[in-house]
């Protein structure tokens, strides 16, 4: 019934290879970073590189990308925009979810730990397997849903107002920073839907073109799929684009209890 | 293993059109747990002693028994909600439907219980 002992990939061996900077650097700041190889056969392990941050530029993705280039090929990371937009490079930094790419490392101490979003099966390094997440996205069928033909002339029209509703829900970039903060993923993220997928359901709940708010508030009516949400709010804490899943989620729930009123 | 697609493994058996009824009657006994608590707590302070005979008669007296039940009811009922809550957390297959029994059982036997206990010091059959 219950584990007492992390299996053996979860198994960090804290002391992996070291890589020293050159003599001369100055300024020096280590980066202890989770490495882990399916193929090698071996558990997870702890690199260290030391950097002079002088050598690359000032964000955590910079100095990833220095490593790669000029320390060791073999670190493995995603990253694409690096401006924010893209969601690619989220990663724990620090004990905190978040965006290599918008990072600073001046706002980080000398010892930068990084380790790949938690709970998440890990490909290679730091990249998490995100099957699920997308899934879960896909699952709350986040595209316009309407019965009301679109008019053969323009677009479905929205006033000014209703389309202020869903322009902070729709920024987000599905990074998954929030639902693998949330304990509540961790634990049930086989049937809990998680507070990226619920924010993308409330950005089309709340859409005025929108015809099946009542379909997607039936999908969510669920012990699992939304109510393992207990407000913890992890997702608004770390959220890189300052969105408020938790508050969503709560918007939900309260549609949930005045369609029964 | 499973080749069922990831998707189809989120959808799985589908949404089971319920959580609502537990997250409202889990705030309505919140919030009637405010005055019944205060109520308790005032009044057990405002006994002269907490010694049996006077605790016995606090008890059958007045609103008191009708008050306690009110209490008991509701705060069992609030407590079997969370304990679901922390049961469907924690526990996964098949003891967690075991866990749901128990806790149900041992709630219901806890507000049973008190309330006959309560019931009898205000219908005098225990002084």
């Amino acid at each position: 019934m219950a584990d007492f002992r992390l299996p053996p990939n979860s198994r960090i061996n804290r002391n992996g290879r070291v890589h020293k900077a050159p003599p001369g650097a100055r300024n020096v700041r280590t980066f202890r970073v989770y490495r882990f190889d399916p193929d090698s056969g071996e558990g997870p392990r702890i690199d260290s590189y030391e950097l002079d941050p002088k050598s690359c530029g000032p964000m955590v993705l910079d100095a990833l990308i220095q490593i790669k280039s000029a320390v060791d090929a073999t670190l493995t990371f995603r990253r694409s925009c690096r401006e924010g937009i893209c969601g690619s490079c989220a990663m724990n930094i620090n004990g905190v979810n978040r965006l290599a790419c918008t990072t600073a490392m001046a706002d980080l101490g000398n010892e930068i730990k990084i380790y790949p979003l938690p709970h998440m099966p890990v490909v290679k390094d730091l990249v998490p397997d995100l099957t699920n997440f997308y899934a879960q996205y896909a699952s709350v069928r986040p595209w316009l849903q309407t019965r009301t033909p679109a008019p053969p002339d323009r677009e479905r029209l929205q006033s000014k107002e209703d389309q202020e509703k869903i322009d902070r829900p729709a920024a987000c970039i599905l990074c998954a920073c929030c639902s693998t903060a949330c304990p509540s993923y961790w634990w049930n993220s086989d049937r809990f839907l998680g507070p990226a997928a619920l924010l993308a359901a409330y950005r089309w709940i709340i859409d005025s073109r929108d015809e099946a708010t009542g379909e997607r508030l039936d999908q969510l009516e669920d012990p699992f799929r939304l109510y393992r949400c207990h407000t913890i709010m992890n997702c608004t804490d770390v959220c890189p684009k300052d969105l408020n899943p938790a508050r969503a989620i709560a918007e939900i729930k309260k549609k949930m209890v005045e369609r029964q009123h | 293993m499973s080749l069922q697609s990831p998707l189809g493994r989120v959808l799985g058996y589908g949404a089971a059109k319920e959580g609502v009824h537990h997250w409202w009657v889990q705030r309505v006994t919140a919030i009637a747990l405010i005055p019944l608590t205060i109520w308790f707590v005032v009044s057990l302070l405002a006994l002269p002693s907490f010694e049996y005979a006077t605790v016995a008669r606090w008890v059958a007296t007045g609103w008191t028994p009708l008050l306690l039940v009110l209490l008991i009811a509701v705060m069992t009922w609030h407590s079997k909600l969370g304990v679901q809550v922390v049961i469907e957390d924690y526990v996964h297959s098949g003891a967690k439907t075991l866990s749901l029994i128990l806790s149900t059982f041992a709630h219901t036997l806890v507000a049973a219980a008190a309330i006959f206990v309560v019931l009898r010091f205000a219908f005098g059959g225990a002084a």
